[in-house]
């Protein structure tokens, strides 16, 4: 297993598989009355956040706890260039501290894997900017093989602000490794650079049609849209995307029976996703939030349980 | 002080003895007059000592990543002898008394010509014209206007500076960048790694429409303007296609620079989010580096400008985002064209003395006594350079005070062996004299 996980890059198909078995015995653990499991015992996380998180700063801690880590939550909000410090010196002092697990989430992409150079102990990347989001791609892996049994040959369309998502750039790398057939869908200003180039290397398919793909879905992705993108000239109106990309009420008629409905949260309702999709039986938006917890907890038991504490 | 160096080849591959006397040439050919010094220069290069049109001294306001005197020693170990300093320091060289400032820093120094460069726009805002005149008439005698870093975005004021600058002779080098197409977080070339990175990314389209409204003004105005640190493809066409107008029309003229990493160094390098290779404008393709390597051999492109921008290690120790732009350029110049160029057989030495000397000293309006022919009463201001020594860069090695050198652990062709300025070393055997 990669001593560091700041991408889905750092992962074999095997590892995926791993976190997946160990996060199911985890998840058995959050149904009993006491959930501490001893594997972390001693060992002190650091959950640094740079940028503003509910809840994956808290399914971190939650995660940790369980496995009775001492989990400390480091607010360093703002980046630290603006206050004079580098993230460089920022992350010695925390490191100095003498932990065993750095939790990072921060607001520039390669944030993670920069730090992951300068200190000697395990980084997660809990979000990078616009690059990746590995243990919210493994949660909904973990979420989906659940749903589907397998996601060999299962088709997953993922839909939203392509470009500035890191939850799409983790999924779509993790769901080609599980063997699933992934459709990123989105108008071309929302596409991420050179798509179509990566898309071929990385054998995903891309349309700007969600009614040519939904049809043929075994499972849809909704992920965020920001109000915001409209002043960048992305779309022009809220209600504009919503009838080309949102998941409407319309739209759910034609998924095939079963569908599992997918979103990372918070949910933009009545944009991207109308509130029949969200509340809908098969929407597993909370299934994935319960996994999270599992699925971290399998993460840190497999890159702390083997380290040796800090001095 | 005389010196002699004995055996050299020229640029147009013939072999001579120099003797360097009272700051000139002297005598050429066998020469038997003792000197006081002798330089062995069997199977070295003389060049005429190399010009700069773009370098970053950060002095006054960032004397922690480089002064006056540091980078001038970057640049004799470089083998320069002339380097315009950019305006963008703290205050901005926007008034004749900077320029003169800097000048006199650089004399003080007396390594290199240190030769101001003054901004177009009050304090770099690309607003109000500074004060050009002023600056021209100064003891700096400026000549190249450039907002280097930022570019001059605002049409009407580019008109009018493309203008004014005709009453002395100026020129305006133009940082290429359209603010709305690459705005202040793109941070490196938008293409299929930045999609993949999450990077903001800084298209190629954005410098190549300042470009060719740059050139319409110019020939609109019948002025000079010169594309500093040119970086893609579509640039070089525009250029070429400028550069085959002005030659026609006869009334005004585009000149180009391209840095030696923009020859050399790729976009893929980001691949680790490491901030030295963060630079504006960003590494590009190597299709945009083929493009510029074949732009320079055929002289679309005039000249290669270091863009030497040193910085403070925790300047660089960001997010990549966060990170500062830029990275050292003065002292491994030559040894990246030996390498690309050179040794590809794109340039000879020829091309290398044109690029390097010649052409930047005629932009700059230093040709009076820099890129000149190694000949008889011209000033001594010359580069020795053996063209088949391979160095492994070491950035603890540098001069300069900052260590954000890209080509760290990279073999080189090419070394620096002396450099003269006006006949007297500032570097010897590889070192500073």
């Amino acid at each position: 297993m990669t001593r560091h996980l700041l991408s889905i890059d750092d992962l074999s198909t095997a590892d995926i598989e791993q976190i997946f078995t160990t996060a199911a015995e985890m998840h058995d653990v959050q149904r009993r009355e006491v959930k501490k499991l001893p594997a972390l015992r001693g060992r002190t996380v650091i959950n640094l956040f740079f940028e503003d998180s509910t809840r994956t700063r808290s399914s971190f801690e939650i995660a940790g706890k369980w496995l009775s880590a001492d989990v400390i939550n480091l607010s360093a909000k703002g980046s630290s260039a603006s206050k004079g410090e580098s993230l460089r010196d920022t992350v010695l002092t925390v490191t100095a501290m003498g932990i065993d697990g750095l939790v990072v989430r921060h607001g520039a992409s390669g944030a993670a894997e920069q730090i992951s150079r300068w200190i000697d102990v395990p980084v997660i990347n809990a979000g990078d900017g616009t690059h990746e989001h590995p243990t919210q791609a493994l949660l909904d892996g973990y979420t989906l093989t659940r749903k589907l049994g397998t996601l060999e040959g299962k088709h997953v369309a993922i839909v939203g602000d392509l470009t500035h998502s890191r939850v799409f750039r983790s999924n779509v790398k993790s769901l080609v490794k599980l063997g699933a057939t992934v459709t990123a869908v989105a108008p071309p200003t929302l596409m991420p650079a050179g798509v179509g180039d990566w898309s071929k290397t990385a054998g995903f398919a891309t349309s700007y049609d969600l009614d040519a793909v939904l049809p043929e879905a075994d499972a849809v992705m909704m992920l965020r849209v920001q109000r915001e993108r409209m002043s960048g000239a992305f779309f022009p109106t809220a209600r504009e995307y919503t009838v080309g990309y949102g998941l409407t009420r319309d739209r759910l008629a034609v998924l095939k029976p079963g569908t599992p409905i997918l979103h990372p949260g918070p949910m933009n309702r009545g944009l991207e996703i109308s509130a029949d999709a969200a509340d809908a039986l098969d929407s597993v938006v909370l299934d994935q939030v319960s996994a999270g917890v599992a699925v971290r907890m399998s993460v840190l038991y497999h890159l702390l349980a083997g380290e040796e504490t800090s001095a | 002080m005389s010196t002699l160096i004995k055996g050299a080849t020229l640029p147009d591959g013939t072999t001579t003895d120099v003797l360097v006397q009272d700051g000139t040439i002297a005598e050429l050919g066998k020469v038997t007059t003792k000197a006081e010094q002798t330089i062995d220069a069997d199977g070295l290069r003389l060049l005429p000592g190399l010009v700069d049109l773009h370098t970053h001294l950060r002095e006054p306001g960032r004397e922690d990543a480089e002064t006056v005197l540091t980078g001038s020693r970057a640049a004799a170990v470089g083998g320069f002898t002339a380097v315009l300093a950019m305006a963008n320091t703290s205050p901005v060289t926007d008034t004749a008394e900077a320029a003169e400032r800097v000048l006199d820093l650089g004399r003080a120094a007396g390594l290199v010509d240190v030769q101001p460069v003054g901004a177009v726009t009050k304090g770099l805002a690309g607003e109000e014209l500074a004060e050009l005149g002023l600056m021209a008439r100064s003891r700096a005698k400026v000549r190249v206007f450039s907002d280097d870093g930022r570019c001059v975005h605002d049409p009407r004021v580019m008109r009018r500076a493309l203008e004014y600058v005709k009453a002395f002779g100026g020129v305006v080098s133009q940082h290429s960048q359209d603010p709305s197409l690459a705005g202040p977080t793109a941070c490196c070339h938008e293409g299929e790694l930045s999609g993949q990175l999450g990077l903001p990314g800084w298209p190629g389209v954005a410098e190549e429409v300042i470009v060719a409204r740059d050139v319409m003004l110019a020939r609109h105005t019948g002025s000079r303007v010169h594309v500093a640190h040119v970086s893609t493809a579509g640039s070089v066409e525009v250029i070429r296609w400028a550069k085959a107008q002005a030659e026609r029309d006869g009334h005004w003229d585009v000149t180009a620079e391209v840095t030696p990493h923009h020859l050399l160094l790729t976009t893929d390098l980001l691949t680790g989010y490491d901030p030295t290779f963060k630079v504006n404008p960003p590494l590009r393709p190597d299709d945009d580096v083929r493009a510029l390597r074949a732009a320079l051999a055929d002289g679309t492109i005039d000249a290669v400008a270091t863009d030497h921008a040193p910085h403070a290690r925790h300047d660089k120790e960001h997010a990549f985002v966060d990170a500062a732009f830029g990275m050292l350029g003065l002292e491994t110049a030559l040894p990246v064209v030996t390498t690309v160029m050179v040794e590809n057989g794109l340039l000879d030495w020829a091309g290398v003395a044109r690029a390097m000397s010649v052409n930047p000293a005629r932009i700059a309006g230093l040709d009076d006594a820099h890129g000149r022919p190694v000949a008889v009463g011209e000033p001594a201001n010359l580069t020795l350079v053996d063209p088949a020594a391979q160095v492994v860069v070491d950035r603890a090695a540098s001069v300069s005070l900052s260590r954000n050198n890209p080509w760290h652990d990279r073999k080189l062709t090419g070394r620096i062996v002396a450099t003269l300025l006006r006949g007297t070393p500032t570097v010897l055997e590889g070192a500073l004299a």
